[in-house]
């Protein structure tokens, strides 16, 4: 006669395993999984700040005008009001937290009115446009409009 | 008392810390901004974008501010924010014509008219910023997620690189970043709006055609633009929760 518990012992070595296993999953994920992930949500909390953290490049209007206030009226009383700085004058952040060390390039009136005012047949049709051959085939925009406040001169 | 040295030297480093960052935030205060200030709560936020088609002129300034801002490859089809044109024939929404040159990065080349009948307008597009991402469904390991105050960022020091989020993406809006061999794609200039920035897009764009929404804000004036206007989302069919509203959206657009 076999012995008692003989049909059950390959049971016990199975359960065995699977507390083993039971163990190094907890223990490894223990490991392997930031203490701050699930927080929030399924995700790493510390992502949130990773993306606060980056650099920002434009400075935002509010920081053109606390000095440059003579421009922004100009701007202000025309039909660029709306027009953000750095839409034209590009990013400049690094003159906003340096003004002295760090001067701003003067665009090209010519090179920069075009970009937005070249007619096509695509754009809003109560956009102002021009033909710039047309309009003026020689010489800087600036010298008729004044490029804060476009209205001519 | 009976304190050593080193929680004496904790607590005094502690307090000193927190009154530096309350100062802080008191000096934005007393500037006017207190919005500025170091102390944002996600949760009094949700944030969603306004877009108007009848302003947008195709001038491509977002989509080299927002390259410039977020450091995105300079290469075809890698971009957080693009332009694209239709032209489509009124009679025939199912098939517009679509044409997007380097994203609108250098603007757009006019076109030649054939046919007066065609309408054409540009759409800007970017991350929808999805409450029910798709995107973020099927992440596997939790690299891409919706965050309290409604915005769809990308942890990059946690993304594989598996790319399934890139196609789950109904809008087209995630890329593959060749140098990280991570994905990327509009963080709605997180780093700027949690400062009381807007984005680099809204920040630049000349005709108002795109204004960041706080939509928790009662005096934001998404409220006025959604009340005054036909607003539509993209692919509304596919419930996607999107957060961009676009005025003057044509049906041929995808």
């Amino acid at each position: 006669m076999r012995p008692r518990g003989a049909d059950y012992v390959h049971l016990i070595r199975m359960a065995g395993l699977f507390v083993v296993g039971v163990t190094a999953f907890v223990l490894l994920r223990w490991l392997m999984v930031p203490a701050d992930f699930g927080v929030y949500g399924h995700y790493r909390a510390g992502a949130l700040k990773d993306n606060m953290d980056r650099p920002v490049v434009f400075a935002g209007q509010a920081a053109c005008v606390e000095c440059h206030t003579d421009v922004a009226e100009v701007r202000a009383a025309g039909r660029h009001a709306r027009v953000g700085c750095e839409a034209c004058h590009g990013a400049l952040a690094a003159h906003a937290g340096n003004p002295d060390g760090v001067k701003p390039v003067r665009p090209d009136p010519r090179k920069t009115c075009i970009i937005c005012h070249t007619a096509s047949i695509s754009k809003p049709k109560t956009f102002p446009q021009v033909v710039p051959a047309d309009h003026a085939p020689k010489g800087s925009c600036a010298d008729c409009h004044k490029v804060h406040n476009p209205k001519l001169s | 008392m009976n304190q050593d040295r080193r929680s004496f030297l904790g607590q005094t480093g502690k307090l000193l810390i927190l009154t530096a960052s309350a100062a802080v935030a008191w000096e934005h205060v007393l500037a006017g901004r207190p919005e500025d200030a170091p102390n944002y709560t996600a949760t009094d936020h949700w944030w969603g974008m306004a877009i108007d088609i009848e302003k947008c002129i195709g001038c491509g300034t977002c989509v080299r501010a927002c390259k410039t801002e977020n450091d995105v490859p300079h290469e075809d089809y890698m971009f957080r924010t693009w332009v694209e044109r239709y032209v489509v024939d009124p009679a025939d929404l199912d098939h517009p014509q679509v044409d997007s040159r380097n994203g609108g990065y250098d603007g757009f080349h006019e076109r030649e008219v054939l046919d007066t009948r065609l309408k054409m307008f540009f759409v800007p597009k970017l991350c929808n910023h999805c409450a029910h991402s798709p995107c973020v469904q099927v992440c596997p390991v939790g690299a891409t997620f919706e965050s309290p105050d409604g915005v769809v960022l990308v942890d990059k020091s946690y993304c594989l690189g598996c790319r399934y989020c890139v196609q789950a993406c109904p809008y087209g809006c995630r890329f593959i970043d060749p140098r990280t061999k991570t994905v990327d794609k509009c963080s709605l200039c997180y780093h700027r709006i949690t400062k009381g920035l807007t984005t680099a897009c809204c920040e630049t764009c000349p005709t108002g055609a795109r204004s960041l929404a706080d939509l928790k804000d009662p005096k934001d004036p998404i409220h006025a633009f959604l009340r005054d206007h036909k607003v539509q989302v993209l692919k509304p069919q596919m419930a996607t929760g999107s957060k961009m509203y676009y005025n003057g959206l044509d049906g041929s657009v995808r």
